[in-house]
């Protein structure tokens, strides 16, 4: 019972982690709560579920299940990111030197209009992603991990790890550090901050859509509102971690699934959604920066 | 009789000793400089006797009372202003709405003498608006009062921010490098502003790096290197002090 | 997106603009729909590129209104006229939808408080609107309280409320602030969701009692219009004496520079507890006028949406301005009801106007680049 809800927690908060990732990304380099970033997500579950029925429609899907959903996993990723870089492009750019509150104004009407944009085009009733795992699964120690939940948690696992890589080894992840301490002092350096941006809303959002297609296979359904929700908890995650950090997205993502799973199945599953905010909450009581952050100190 | 008593005061940063065992009296009345190199920990020593920073070790009394660790606005009212080395003005306010606001603690009328507009709280508004006026005149910046204060140069702003710590009505006004990026004539400018204030009885610490101006109006000056006091005294013993030469030598001393 | 350059590129821009949202839309609708939307886009964004560069270059609505000679001054009681009449002039529909808009006037006001003046970023407001309406709604039909006695408890309990979140809440900054909000604002709508032995849970409270004045039922609608009116008026009134008095000012010294604020002897903790107490406080009245005016609360109603649209209209109109948060929350109410005929894709305009106003107008339709504390 404990393993079996710690290793549903597992697999939930690692998509919290990769969805959180954005979250942290974009708030390390522009201070803003990207609010269309779950919305994001949204639409990578649904590109999953409409990409895959195209490829069973041209009869890929009977060749062979594994190359089609790679195919599916990697298009959504790639029309996810389109999508990011679009919104960035559109919405948030031109408002580089407002005050605080407007992009945040912005990225709220881009999450509105996102949401009806999809509903209004693929309906607001539930969609369905055909289940092709069948209940296939192992045991592991003393309790039964499903095949989906193994691969949901190897492939964040994965995706994280090579982020992680990728910000701390490449050239542009040492610039995306560069811009997310300080801008002005980057761009004098010599690099292109309006690119760095851009880089790094796609490489959010192509996280977001794999967490996105990988949910839609787990649960089996999704809905146009499922972003939001996602959302709110994928940035508490951030917060919970220290935001700006992107381990401390990974392992706020982490703990927000266990103590989701773990408080629903041993305290009141009413109360679910609470769980999160009452451990932010606490944590934010006691340590002001988050886990892994350093609370702001302004230097006078 | 002195009005500021510094003993023993420390801070660290870590590993940093920004401030180590300085002690000294500021005289009522008295224009009284702190110089040191750069990363001395002037700043640090602004802001451990304001309350932006709690000193790690050490006492500060002022008018006889002890004012170590106390949060920087009860200590604002108590009597010490400072103004800030790098600028901190309300940018999107006018000119004379920053210098309204440093008059804060005086005003009395509370919540409801606002909402009722009671005449107390009329003829409140006008003094205060007509005493911010008056710091403005005494800056000779009264004809920028309604300028927002954002968009005015860089020597305006400073004498803004004297004008904002004379309002809390502070009988001890600390300067931070107020003639930082100012040419000759701003310079001079600032020093006959500083003398007038302290001829309408205000004492101030002065943190300066133009050595005409230190040596100019100092009546003591303090010196600091790495956190530490090495001297203490009028200009001229300071001029010759051994310790002072080497401490900055290849500038201006020499 | 605006064409400089070439007139080469004035052309593939567009083009080029318009291929690339129709790629995007492609997955959703299939290659038909992509290829209408491309034509309508290739028409269109060269009129929106024009149409963009004249709202650019107009100054603010403010800056418009005293140019025709209307000072706010003068201005506000010209206003009001016509607002007196309103139900006689307007069918119920259009005067439920007047009602609505007084509430969230007083709501918005209320959060401008908070986010305009004393900038902190709240996310989860809605949940002191609930807590008013809930405490209405118990007081009214638990204890049998008469709208005048439960609305000064109500808006004590509300008040309180939002001095309790501030304690711990105002040691955090900036957008920890803004998430603990959400995440109180969320709590606030489970218990309510949940706690079924006093709230009845998702089903919520009927049976509210609506106002009386003098032994006069206030329950008819245009009654009620004026009750709501009156409280509007009220809420201007004080907000703007109060913004303009030293509280105000010691509020936007603190948005503007917490450190600067402390050095003048502003006491920032306990301004900024005021600012979350005194914008809890016009929530509560709020709540209190919705529950007595749907006779009904549930759960529902408060939901983080609600949080986020009062916070567009205290931006959209411009925060830090009691004039432009009106005028952004009375956009923000009728334009969707405007749009009722489009049923279907007025949340998407919605969404798409917010971007706009924000992109071509960051400070709001009423800000000003440079926001002095007046009213
Ligand atoms: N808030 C702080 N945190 C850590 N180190 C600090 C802080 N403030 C100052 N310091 C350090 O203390 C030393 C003294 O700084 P400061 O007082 O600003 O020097 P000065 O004003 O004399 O140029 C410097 O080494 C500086 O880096
Ligand atoms: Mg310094």
């Amino acid at each position: 019972m404990l393993l079996q809800q710690i290793i549903n927690g597992l697999t939930l908060g690692s998509v919290y982690a990769l969805i959180a990732l954005g979250y942290t990304m974009v708030y390390g380099i522009l201070e803003l709560i990207n609010f269309a970033h779950g919305e994001i997500y949204m639409i990578g579950a649904y590109l999953g579920i409409i990409l895959l029925a195209f490829f069973t429609s041209v009869g890929l899907t009977a060749v062979s299940l594994p190359l089609t959903l790679l195919l599916v996993v990697v298009l959504a990723a790639l029309i996810c990111s389109a999508y990011g870089f679009t919104v960035e492009k559109l919405a948030y750019k031109p408002l580089r030197n407002a005050s605080r509150l407007s992009p945040l104004i912005s990225a709220i009407g881009v999450s509105i209009f996102l949401q009806n944009y999809v509903m209004l085009t693929q309906g607001a009733t539930d969609k369905v992603f055909p289940s092709l795992f069948g209940s296939g699964g192992f045991r592991f120690l003393s309790t039964r991990v499903s095949y989906l939940q193994a691969a949901i948690i190897v492939v964040s696992g994965v995706m994280m790890v090579s982020l992680q890589a990728f910000v701390m080894k490449t050239k542009t992840g040492k610039a995306m550090r560069a811009v997310a301490q300080d801008k002005t002092m980057a761009s004098l350096l010599g690099i292109n901050v309006d690119k760095v941006i851009s880089i790094t809303f796609v490489v959010g959002s192509g996280l977001a859509s794999v967490a996105g297609v990988m949910v839609a296979a787990y649960y089996g359904l999704v809905n146009y509102f499922i972003g939001y929700i996602a959302g709110i908890k994928a940035f508490t995650a951030a917060v919970l971690g220290g935001i700006g950090s992107i381990p401390g997205a990974m392992f706020g993502g982490i703990l927000l699934g266990l103590v989701e799973s773990l408080g629903a199945s041993y305290i009141s599953s009413e109360y679910k959604d609470a769980y999160a905010f009452v451990v932010l909450i606490g944590i934010l009581l006691v340590r002001p920066g988050g886990l892994f952050g350093k609370a702001p100190e302004e230097k006078i | 009789m002195h009005l500021l008593k510094v003993k023993g005061l420390s801070k660290h940063f870590g590993g940093i000793r920004a401030l180590e065992d300085v002690s000294f009296g500021v005289k009522d009345g008295a224009i009284q400089s702190v110089i040191g190199p750069n990363g001395a920990g002037k700043t640090t020593l602004f802001n451990c006797l304001t309350g932006f920073l709690r000193p790690t070790k050490g006492s500060i009394v002022f008018r006889e009372a002890e004012i170590t660790g106390m949060p920087a606005d009860r200590i604002s009212r108590r009597g010490i202003s400072r103004t800030f080395q790098n600028i901190r003005l309300f940018r999107d306010m006018s000119v004379i709405e920053n210098v309204v606001v440093a008059q804060h603690p005086m005003i009395r009328s509370g919540l409801l003498q606002a909402v009722l507009r009671l005449s107390g709280f009329v003829r409140e508004e006008r003094e205060v608006r007509e005493k911010a006026f008056e710091y403005l005149e005494f800056l000779g910046i009264e004809t920028l009062a309604e300028k927002s204060a954002g968009s005015l140069a860089y020597g305006l702003q400073r004498k803004i921010e004297i004008a904002r710590a004379m309002a809390t009505g502070a009988p001890l006004i600390l300067l931070d490098e107020p003639t930082a990026g100012m040419n000759p004539q701003e310079t001079e400018e600032m020093m006959t502003i500083i003398r007038n204030l302290r001829n309408i009885g205000k004492t101030i610490i002065l943190i300066e790096h133009d050595m005409k101006v230190v040596m100019g109006i100092s009546d003591r000056i303090v010196v600091i290197d790495h956190g530490v006091k090495i001297a203490e005294g009028v200009a001229r013993e300071i001029r010759n002090d051994p310790l002072v030469i080497e401490a900055y030598l290849g500038k201006e001393l020499h | 997106m605006r064409p400089i350059g070439g007139k080469a590129e004035r052309f593939t821009k567009p083009l080029i603009a318009s291929a690339w949202f129709s790629l995007l839309f492609l997955p959703f609708r299939g290659p038909e729909a992509a290829g209408v939307l491309f034509v309508v886009l290739a028409v269109s964004i060269p009129l929106l590129g024009a149409v963009s560069d004249r709202v650019k270059k107009t100054g603010p609505l403010r800056q418009g209104l005293e140019n025709i000679g209307l000072k706010s001054r003068r201005f506000a009681p010209l206003l009001f006229a016509p607002l007196l009449v309103v139900p006689l002039a307007a069918g119920n529909y259009w005067i439920d939808v007047a009602v609505l808009a007084g509430i969230y006037i007083i709501l918005a006001l209320g959060l401008n408080v908070v986010v305009g003046y004393a900038g902190l970023l709240n996310l989860g407001f809605a949940a002191f609107y609930a807590i008013g309406a809930y405490s209405y709604a118990l007081l009214n039909t638990m204890l049998g309280l008469g709208f005048w006695t439960a609305l000064p408890l109500a808006v004590g309990i509300t008040t309180l409320a939002g001095l309790l979140l501030a304690f711990p809440a105002l040691r955090l900054r900036g957008d920890y602030l803004a998430i603990v909000t959400l995440g109180f604002g969320e709590i606030v709508r489970l218990v309510l969701n949940n706690w079924d032995s006093l709230t009845k849970g998702p089903n919520g409270i009927s049976g509210i009692d609506a106002p009386t004045f003098f032994g006069a039922s206030l329950a008819s609608l245009p009654a009620y219009y004026y009750l709501v009116l009156f409280f509007v008026v009220v809420t201007v009134f004080v907000m703007r004496r109060v913004v303009t008095s030293k509280i105000g000012r010691a509020w936007i010294a603190i948005r503007e520079d917490e450190i600067a604020s402390s050095a003048m002897g502003i006491s920032t903790m306990r301004y900024k507890l005021y600012a979350c107490a005194f914008g809890a406080f016009w929530a509560g009245i709020a709540g209190c006028l919705f529950a007595a005016k749907m006779r009904f609360v549930s759960p529902e109603s408060f939901t983080f949406m609600e949080s986020v649209m009062m916070l567009c209209m205290v931006i959209i109109g411009g925060a830090g301005s009691v004039a432009g948060v009106i005028l952004g929350a009375l956009l923000l109410v009728f334009l969707p009801e405007l749009l009722r005929e489009a049923q279907l894709y007025r949340m998407l305009a919605v969404g798409c106007g917010l971007v706009f106003i924000m992109v071509f107008r960051p400070q709001g339709l009423f800000g000003r680049k440079n926001a002095s504390p007046e009213s």
